[in-house]
C-alpha cells in the first residue's frame, strides 16, 4: 500500500478511535458530510461564509454535474471513481494532526527533497510537518503583497477575493470555463477549496513573477483547486503554478480549473511545474489529476503563453488550451511530459482560433520510460471568420526502453480557406549508441539518460522562468531515475 | 600500462577477437592496421565496454586495474577515451554543456573537485584554438550538423579536455581532409607524453606520417599476427594486407 493511502487510512482510523472514545465533535464539525449532495455543497459555501450568488452557483454546478458522465476517450485507464466514497472539504488540519517532525516523514521524499537542494524550512512545509507560525517566508510575503498593492495588483486567494472584491469575481468566474463544460469542470464549480485570484489593472506591468509558492502557507488547496486571473488592457503578468518539490497530498483524486483572461495589448505567461505524487514503482497509489485550463484572449493582439513540466501523478488528464478571439492574438503551448513506472497521460492543448490574423505555436516534448503511456491530444480549429490563422504543431516523442508507449492524436478542423496549419512529429528513442558514446566521457548512465532528455526538452526548458528552468532540469534527471539499466 | 592476454570477445555469439596479445608501455603510441572485417573496431569497442561485446576468455589490464570489473563510465574516469569513428549527435545539448559535464564527471568519479565556469572556459578557448574550433561550434548543439571533419575535430577536443591515459582513436582519419588530419595529428602529438598514451587504429599508413607510432601491429582474424617498428606500416602499404597475414601464418 502507498504512504498516501496509508496515511489516509491511517486518519480515517484515527478519527474512528477518537469518535469511540468521545472527543470527535471537534473534527467532525470541520469536515463535510461524506459524499457529494446538494447539502455537501450548501457546507462548503457556508464555511467559506460566502455571498448567496456563489452558492447558487455551485449548486446549478452540481446539478449540472449529477447529468454528466465521466469521460471516456482519454487514453488512461484506472479504477472507477465512487464520488459518494470521499469528503469534499476538511479544514486545514491542526498542528496535531500533522507530522512532528521530518523524522516522520517518508524517508525516500526527503532523498528527492535533498537531491532538489530545497531547505529545510521548505521541506517541512511540503511535507506538511506543523511549523511554527513565526518563520521568514511570513515577512518575505508581506512585503511581496504590499508593493503589489502599490500598483494595484489583486493577488489573493479566491476565498478571500470572493469577501473582498465579490463582483470582480462574480464578473468573470466561469466565463472561460462555464460550470458545465465538462465533468471535471463541473465537479470543481460545485466544491471547488480554493485557488488563487490575480487581477492586473489596466496598462501594469506586474512587477514580479507571481508564484504559487508564497502561498505555500495559506490553507490546502490541492484537491479541487479554482484560479483566476484577469489582465485588464495592455497589461502583463507571469505566473508560476507549483514546484519542483514531490508534493505530498492525502487526496486522490484532484480537479482544478484555471481561467484566464486576457483583455486587448494584454499578455499573461502561464508556468506550471506539476509533481504530484506519481504512485510507487508498481503502480499503487499516486494521484489522479483532471484538469481544465482555458485562456481567452478576448481583445485585439492578447497573447497567452501556457508552459508546463509534468512529471507527477498517477493519472494526467488536461488540456490547457486558447481561445483567440481577438484579432491578431498569439497562443503558445509548451509542454513537457515525462512519465516513468506506471504513470499515464493524456495531455495537450486546444488553439480556437475565432479571430482574424491569430497566430498559435504548440510545441510538445513527451518522454515516457518504464511501463508508461503518453498521448498528445491536440485540437487546432479555425473558425470561419479567421482569415490568415496561422498555427504551428511541433510534437516529438521521445522512448526508454521497448515497455512504454507514445501516442500522438491530432485534430484539425479549419473553415478558412485562408488559414495555414502545419504539424510535425517525431517519435525517437534514446539509442544505445547515444547512450555508449555520452556514457564513455566518463558520464553515468542515469546522468546520460537526463543530460540526453534535457537536451530534446530544451525549447520548452527556455520558455520557463531562469529558477524554474534550473530546478525543472534536476526534476527530469529524478524522475526518470531507474528508468534505464 | 595496458596489458592484453589472450584475448577472446563475441559479439552476439560471433567470436570476433581470437586470442589477442597487446602490450604498451606508458607514453607509448601504437598503431593497428588490418583488413575490414579483422577486429580492429570490436577491439577498440571492447577496451571501451561497450554492451554486448563480450570478453569470453582471457584479461585486459589497464594501469594495474582489471579493465573487465569497470563499466563504460568508470574505464572512462580510469583515463580510457575512445573517439569514434562515427561521433553520435546529441540534439539539444550544447557542446560546451556536454564537454562540461562530462569533464566533471570525471573528475567527480576520481575524487577531484569539479570545475568551475570560468577555469572551464578558459581550459576550452585554449584548446579549441589549437583544433580550430570557433566559439559557435562550441554553442551548437554537440555534433548536429557537423560536418564530417568538423565531427572529428570535435573528438580530438574531447581527448585533449580530458587528458586520457590512454586514447584510442578508432579510424578518425577516416573522411578527413589533408588539413583536418593534420590537425587531428597535431591534437594527438600535443597530448604525447609518459603519462599519455596513444592507440591508433587506421586503415591507411597516411595518418602514421604525422603520428610516428613507436609499435605497429597487423591485427587479422582477431589476432595480432604481426608487430615492428613504422616500417611495418610502409611494408603494409607497399604489399597489402594478405600478404603480411599469410606471411606471419
Amino acid at each position: 500500500m502507498s504512504q498516501v493511502d496509508e496515511k489516509v487510512e491511517d486518519l480515517q482510523d484515527n478519527a474512528g478511535d477518537k469518535y469511540k472514545y468521545g472527543f470527535v465533535t471537534d473534527i467532525e464539525t470541520e469536515k463535510a458530510p461524506k459524499g457529494l449532495s446538494r447539502e455537501t455543497v450548501r457546507f462548503i459555501s457556508a464555511k467559506k461564509n460566502e455571498p448567496e450568488w456563489m452558492l447558487e452557483w455551485r449548486l446549478e454546478a452540481f446539478e449540472r454535474w449529477l447529468q454528466m458522465e465521466e469521460p471516456t476517450w482519454p487514453k488512461v485507464t484506472y479504477p472507477e471513481i465512487d464520488f459518494q466514497d470521499a469528503y469534499y472539504y476538511a479544514a486545514p488540519k491542526s498542528n496535531d494532526d500533522r507530522p512532528k517532525s521530518l523524522d516522520e516523514v517518508d524517508p525516500e521524499l526527503l532523498r528527492t527533497y535533498e537531491k532538489l537542494g530545497i531547505p529545510l524550512i521548505e521541506q517541512q512545509m511540503l511535507a506538511g510537518v506543523a511549523v511554527d507560525a513565526v518563520f521568514d517566508s511570513v515577512s518575505v510575503v508581506t512585503t511581496f503583497k504590499e508593493r503589489l498593492a502599490e500598483d494595484g495588483v489583486i493577488f489573493c486567494p479566491i476565498s478571500e477575493a470572493l469577501q473582498s472584491h465579490p463582483e470582480l469575481v462574480r464578473k468573470y468566474l466561469g466565463t472561460v470555463v462555464p460550470q458545465s463544460d465538462n465533468f471535471y469542470a463541473a465537479l470543481n464549480s460545485a466544491v471547488f477549496s480554493d485557488g488563487s485570484c490575480v487581477y492586473i489593472p489596466k496598462g501594469v506591468r506586474c512587477p514580479m513573477e507571481l508564484s504559487t509558492y508564497f502561498r505555500i502557507n495559506e490553507a490546502e488547496t490541492g484537491q479541487f483547486e479554482r484560479t483566476l486571473i484577469i489582465a485588464e488592457e495592455g497589461a502583463y503578468c507571469s505566473y508560476l503554478e507549483g514546484c519542483t518539490a514531490p508534493q505530498r497530498d492525502e487526496n486522490q483524486l484532484h480537479a482544478a480549473v484555471v481561467e484566464l483572461v486576457i483583455l486587448k495589448d494584454a499578455e499573461i505567461k502561464y508556468s506550471t511545474v506539476q509533481n504530484w505524487y506519481p504512485g510507487n514503482a508498481d503502480g499503487e497509489g499516486g494521484i489522479y489529476n483532471f484538469v481544465t485550463k482555458r485562456a481567452d484572449c478576448r481583445g485585439d493582439n492578447a497573447k497567452v503563453s501556457w508552459t508546463q513540466v509534468e512529471t507527477g501523478s498517477a493519472v494526467t488528464w488536461k488540456y490547457p488550451s486558447c481561445i483567440l478571439r481577438g484579432d491578431n492574438s498569439v497562443g503558445e503551448f509548451y509542454s513537457i511530459a515525462i512519465t516513468n513506472n506506471h504513470q499515464q497521460a493524456d495531455t495537450g492543448t486546444k488553439m480556437i482560433h475565432l479571430g482574424k490574423n491569430t497566430s498559435s505555436r504548440i510545441i510538445s516534448k513527451g518522454i515516457s520510460a518504464g511501463k508508461s503511456q503518453s498521448t498528445y491530444r491536440g485540437l487546432v480549429s479555425a473558425h470561419k471568420r479567421a482569415a490568415n490563422a496561422r498555427n504551428y504543431t511541433q510534437c516529438d516523442s521521445l522512448l526508454i526502453g521497448d515497455t512504454c508507449g507514445a501516442h500522438t492524436v491530432p485534430y484539425i478542423e479549419v473553415n478558412n480557406p485562408s488559414v495555414m496549419i502545419e504539424h510535425e512529429a517525431t517519435t525517437s528513442k534514446i539509442s544505445e549508441e547515444q547512450l555508449f558514446y555520452t556514457r564513455q566521457r566518463g558520464i553515468d548512465e542515469e546522468a546520460a539518460v537526463a543530460l540526453i532528455v534535457n537536451g530534446f526538452c530544451r525549447e520548452v526548458m527556455q520558455q520557463l522562468p531562469m529558477e524554474f528552468a534550473v530546478e525543472a532540469q534536476k526534476l527530469v534527471a529524478i524522475s526518470l531515475e531507474g528508468s534505464v539499466g | 600500462m595496458l596489458e592484453v592476454r589472450n584475448l577472446h570477445a563475441s559479439v552476439g555469439g560471433t567470436e570476433i577477437l581470437k586470442g589477442l596479445n597487446l602490450t604498451m608501455k606508458p607514453g607509448e603510441v601504437h598503431a593497428i592496421m588490418g583488413p575490414n572485417g579483422a577486429g580492429k573496431s570490436t577491439l577498440a569497442y571492447v577496451l571501451a565496454g561497450r554492451d554486448g561485446y563480450d570478453v569470453t576468455e582471457g584479461s585486459i589490464s589497464f594501469c594495474g586495474q582489471d579493465l573487465c570489473k569497470l563499466n563504460v563510465d568508470e574505464r572512462a574516469a580510469a583515463g580510457v577515451f575512445l573517439a569514434f569513428q562515427y561521433p553520435l549527435e546529441i540534439p539539444g545539448v550544447p557542446t560546451m554543456t556536454f564537454l562540461r559535464t562530462a569533464v566533471n564527471a570525471q573528475r567527480k568519479a576520481r575524487g577531484e573537485k569539479e570545475m568551475d565556469a570560468p577555469s572551464f572556459l578558459r581550459l576550452i578557448r585554449e584548446k579549441s584554438k589549437m583544433f580550430k574550433v570557433e566559439d559557435k561550434m562550441l554553442k551548437r548543439p554537440l555534433n548536429v550538423g557537423f560536418s564530417g571533419g568538423e565531427k572529428k575535430r570535435m573528438e580530438v577536443l574531447q581527448m585533449a579536455a580530458l587528458e586520457p591515459k590512454l586514447a584510442i582513436l578508432d579510424e578518425t582519419d577516416s573522411g578527413l581532409d589533408i588539413d583536418s588530419l593534420r590537425i587531428v595529428a597535431e591534437g594527438v602529438n600535443a597530448l604525447r607524453s609518459p603519462d599519455h598514451s596513444a592507440l591508433v587504429i587506421t586503415h591507411y599508413q597516411r595518418l602514421l606520417d604525422y603520428i610516428v607510432p613507436d609499435v605497429v601491429h597487423v591485427l587479422a582474424d582477431g589476432r595480432i599476427v604481426k608487430s615492428g617498428d613504422k616500417t611495418l606500416a610502409l611494408e603494409l602499404e607497399e604489399h597489402g594486407y594478405e600478404a603480411i597475414a599469410t606471411d606471419a601464418a
